[in-house]
């Protein structure tokens, strides 16, 4: 599988043995790929870094719900995927009943993103939003066809020539670009 | 994909999501510092409510990470409720602010709820306290309370003295503070402790025959001339004076 995260072997069952210690490790694992996805989809810096926070909030509160069988079971990352596909379908509700880290002072500012990075938004627009949403899944997400024909209830024929499709059209918009 | 450059097109996750998410599903606790009037105060919180008040510095921040047994990051209280915080170390009252009462007992919560009510710049006895948790006689163990008040200062334990009338000791920076506190709300400590050592405990109005608790508001309005003073209930009854309705002396 073409995943871009780190590996999460035994995952499922450090999850299920100490929900607590573990879920950091669950974070540092998916962080990436679910911010290079939830990026390219909601357009927006901002949004994505909520979206993503949101996403690993609503896994913690779920994990923490579910019976030992259940987590040892999950396929972590598409089920990560459902959770974050799902809040960017919603998008953004309130947290505001929760607290968070400053942005704005003591917080290390990162690296601008990078300089291609809001020509892809633009890109992107011109894109069906099913090929848009394949092809971000397959090459910012990293995730292989038959996780994305399930998550997005498309067969995996389809999504294949869907994220083809895509890529055929971004390239002829990056030449008309030149 | 031959050929695309799809540079730019992936963004990996900015830093600090992990401390982020820790805060958020709470595996940590918030802190963020303000002042009060016995300096700076560091106010821990998660999305439960407030945890904890302690005086700032970085042996306190250690001590509260091994009461709490949690981690703890400087953070931006909840936007939904955090702005109350400001308002309640001014006040002395937690208002609407939400309470993290996890860990604390049943009774520590009661008595501390009861304490929460004790008006700006009144004060009550720890017998008091116990008589409205409804465990009349249980004033040691309020007091026990009230050394273990996590959120000193919200929950004014500063305003509850001993049952003799003495300021009594405080958690928050020790007796000084409580004098500090209670002066900084005009509640004159001095002649508290010189009524507690004359064995004063009510003072009664020989114009309306009532009797209070001093630093009750009506106690406070009678005139120097007029004030009368009682060792006890029973000695302001025989006076023929009936305690207070705001303040309950008894």
């Amino acid at each position: 599988m073409a995943g871009f995260s780190p590996g999460m072997e035994g995952l499922t069952d450090r999850l299920a043995n100490d929900l607590e210690a573990a879920f950091p490790e669950l974070v540092a694992a998916c962080q990436d790929e679910l911010h290079a996805g939830l990026r390219r989809l909601a357009s927006s810096p901002t949004d994505a870094a909520d979206l993503v926070q949101e996403t690993f909030y609503r896994a913690y509160r779920a994990l923490a719900g579910y019976p030992t069988e259940q987590i040892v079971s999950l396929r972590l990352r598409p089920w990560m995927w459902t959770i974050a596909l799902n809040l960017g379908r919603n998008h953004l509700r309130s947290r505001s009943r929760r607290p968070t880290l400053p942005l704005d002072h003591d917080q290390p500012s990162w690296d601008p993103e990078p300089a291609d990075s809001q020509a892809w938004d633009r890109r992107l627009r011109f894109l069906s939003p099913p090929g848009r949403k394949a092809v971000v899944l397959r090459h910012a997400a990293g995730l292989d066809f038959a996780d994305i024909a399930e998550l997005l209830g498309r067969p995996e024929a389809t999504v294949r020539s869907d994220v083809s499709r895509a890529l055929q059209k971004l390239r002829t918009i990056i030449e008309e670009e030149k | 994909m031959n050929e695309l450059d799809l540079k730019g097109f992936r963004v990996p996750a900015p830093p600090g999501v992990t401390e982020s998410v820790a805060l958020d599903v709470g595996l940590v606790d918030g802190y963020h510092t303000y002042e009060s009037p016995v300096g700076q105060v560091m106010v821990v919180f998660n999305e439960r409510g407030v945890g904890a008040v302690e005086l700032a510095s970085d042996e306190m921040l250690d001590q509260l990470v091994i009461r709490r047994g949690r981690l703890m990051v400087e953070a931006d209280p909840p936007r939904a409720w955090g702005s109350g915080i400001e308002r309640a170390l001014v006040e002395g009252r937690p208002g609407r602010l939400p309470i993290d009462w996890s860990g604390i007992s049943e009774f520590r919560q009661k008595a501390l709820t009861v304490t929460a009510t004790i008006p700006f710049g009144q004060v009550r006895s720890y017998g008091w306290v116990a008589g409205r948790v409804g465990e009349t006689g249980a004033a040691r163990a309020v007091g026990s309370a009230m050394a273990g008040n996590p959120i000193p200062l919200i929950i004014p334990c500063h305003r509850v003295v001993r049952s003799d009338g003495h300021i009594g000791n405080y958690s928050l920076g020790g007796p000084e503070q409580k004098w500090t506190l209670l002066r900084s709300e005009g509640a004159n400590p001095e002649r508290l402790e010189d009524l507690a050592t004359k064995g004063i405990r009510y003072l009664g109005s020989d114009t309306t025959g009532i009797f209070c608790l001093p630093t009750c508001r009506y106690e406070r309005k009678a005139t120097v001339q007029h004030a009368v003073e009682f060792r006890s209930p029973a000695e302001a009854a025989a006076a023929g004076y009936r305690p207070c309705k705001v303040c309950q002396p008894v």
